[in-house]
């Protein structure tokens, strides 16, 4: 790693207004960035620690969403009875993040800010149609994601929190790559109030995270495994690389929609 | 470099760090416990598992400056004050839940915080507990027997106590 120096600020004030300096970055639970510092991929000037701001931390249900503080880790969402009443789904993905360690320390706010093609909680905040709140403004799930480790956030912008409406029913189905622990393939299912459905996939896009419109048409008017061996799934838009081919993420994510409507069915 | 203080299993330390001087690095250069190993730098493997404020976490990833003014518990600090092995360490040895020792101390870390959270454990949630563990030797199955020993023995003792 290069040097840099650590700062704690105790407040998001403090934290925006380090942020500012030439250089800064934002630390969350540091389970991505700190491999990414050893590699010297990154060479910050300061790393602004987010975890001892307890205004970013906790879980809370506001009326027809759930809140969650953009420095709450997934060890405290795994394990958050509010969350298991409210969204079990999510509850069922953070769960299943890396490992227990991994879900100790990193949060949120980092999962989403880092955008990992397959990183678990972006598919949710696109499947939801969440938004993520940050110093500054509210962002819309599908304006937040831009491709590949990249997002709407402005230089030494913090997210906050990540609003949730709470649907009728959601499901996390998990295609895991074992040696990674990431998702190789992953779909996140919701069934919303308006009687909408919605899916959410991750592991599997060439520019990252995406919702499928005509597995979310063919699903809405006919929630069966059949309806989803009707949808064509085209594998131009799947990465590739040397742990699946784009046609079997393209055929990982018809399976892991057909688990996903027989976990709801 | 800043002066930083932890309290160490149950005692207090002070030493200097970097900004970018990882936990494992400060645990095992300034304060000499090199029971805590590092095997991957990468957190993959499981084998720097400390506790941090009684969460366990890869020191590897954790910074030392950020743990400034925490409760720190390393491998070195798991014995009975007797100095013989604890429940857990006995299952090890007896299970024969170790061959060369390398990822031992995480185990042992890890396997320590799922106790605390779950007394009786299935075969399945061991495992799954287990996944940021990597053991090259034994092939995770006499650890598995070791963690549910100690589930048992733990168990009977505080039986026993009631
Ligand atoms: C072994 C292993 C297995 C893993 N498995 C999975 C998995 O199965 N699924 C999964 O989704 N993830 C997985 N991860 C990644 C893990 O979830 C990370 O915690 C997460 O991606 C990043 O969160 P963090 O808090 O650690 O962020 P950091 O590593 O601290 O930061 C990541 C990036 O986000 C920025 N950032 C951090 N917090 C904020 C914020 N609040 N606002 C703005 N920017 C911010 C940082 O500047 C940095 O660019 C795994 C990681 C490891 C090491
Ligand atoms: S040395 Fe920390 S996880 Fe391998
Ligand atoms: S006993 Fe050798 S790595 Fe586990």
């Amino acid at each position: 790693m290069y040097a840099f120096d650590l700062a704690r600020p105790a407040d998001l004030a403090g934290a925006v207004a380090t942020l500012q300096t030439e250089g800064a970055q934002a630390l969350g639970g540091g389970q991505t960035l700190i491999p990414v510092l050893k590699q010297r991929l990154s060479q910050p000037s300061v790393l602004v620690d987010l975890s001892g701001i307890d205004s970013m931390k906790g879980i809370r249900r506001a009326g027809e969403f759930l809140i969650i503080g953009g420095g709450t880790t997934h060890g405290t969402v795994a394990g958050s009875a509010e969350v298991a009443s409210s969204i079990p789904a999510i509850t069922a993905l953070a769960s299943k993040i890396g490992d227990p360690q991994v879900r100790n320390r990193g949060t949120i706010g980092g999962s989403v800010a880092n955008n990992d093609p397959a990183a678990c909680y972006p598919s949710a905040v696109m499947a939801l149609g969440a938004t993520v709140e940050t110093n500054k403004r509210e962002i819309a799930a599908e304006e937040f994601f831009q491709g590949l480790y990249t997002t709407s956030l402005e230089e030494g912008e913090i997210v906050t929190a990540v609003k949730f409406p709470i649907p009728v029913a959601a499901t996390y189905q998990k295609f895991e790559q074992p040696a990674s622990r990431f998702s190789l393939t992953s779909v996140f299912l919701a069934k919303m109030g308006d009687g909408s459905v919605r899916v959410g996939v991750t592991g599997a896009g060439a520019d990252g995270v995406f919702r499928h419109a005509g597995l979310e048409a063919a699903l809405s008017s006919d929630f069966s495994a059949a309806a989803v061996d009707g949808v064509s799934v085209d594998a131009a838009m799947m990465s590739n690389d040397l742990h699946a081919t784009p046609e079997y993420r393209a055929h990982l994510v018809k399976v892991m929609t057909k688990r996903a409507v027989a976990a709801l069915s | 470099m800043a002066k930083i203080t932890m309290t160490v299993n149950g005692k207090e330390h002070s030493g200097e760090a970097e900004g970018r001087t990882l936990l494992v690095d400060f645990i095992r250069g300034e304060l000499g416990l090199t029971g805590t190993h590092v095997g991957c730098d990468t957190s993959q493997c499981g084998a720097c598992v400390v506790h941090v404020n009684g969460e366990s976490v890869k020191s590897c990833s954790v910074f030392a400056q950020a743990c400034d003014g925490a409760q720190i518990a390393t491998i070195e600090g798991v014995q009975n004050n007797d100095g013989t092995l604890n429940v857990l360490q006995a299952a090890f040895q007896e299970h024969h839940g170790l061959q060369c020792g390398f990822c031992t101390p995480g185990m042992v870390m890890s396997a320590s915080e799922l106790l605390k959270v779950n007394a009786a454990p299935s075969e399945a949630e061991i495992r799954e507990w287990l996944k940021g563990n990597i053991c090259r030797c034994t092939g995770y199955h006499n650890i598995v027997k070791a963690v549910q020993s100690a589930a048992a023995t733990m168990a009977g003792a505080a039986q026993a106590a009631e």
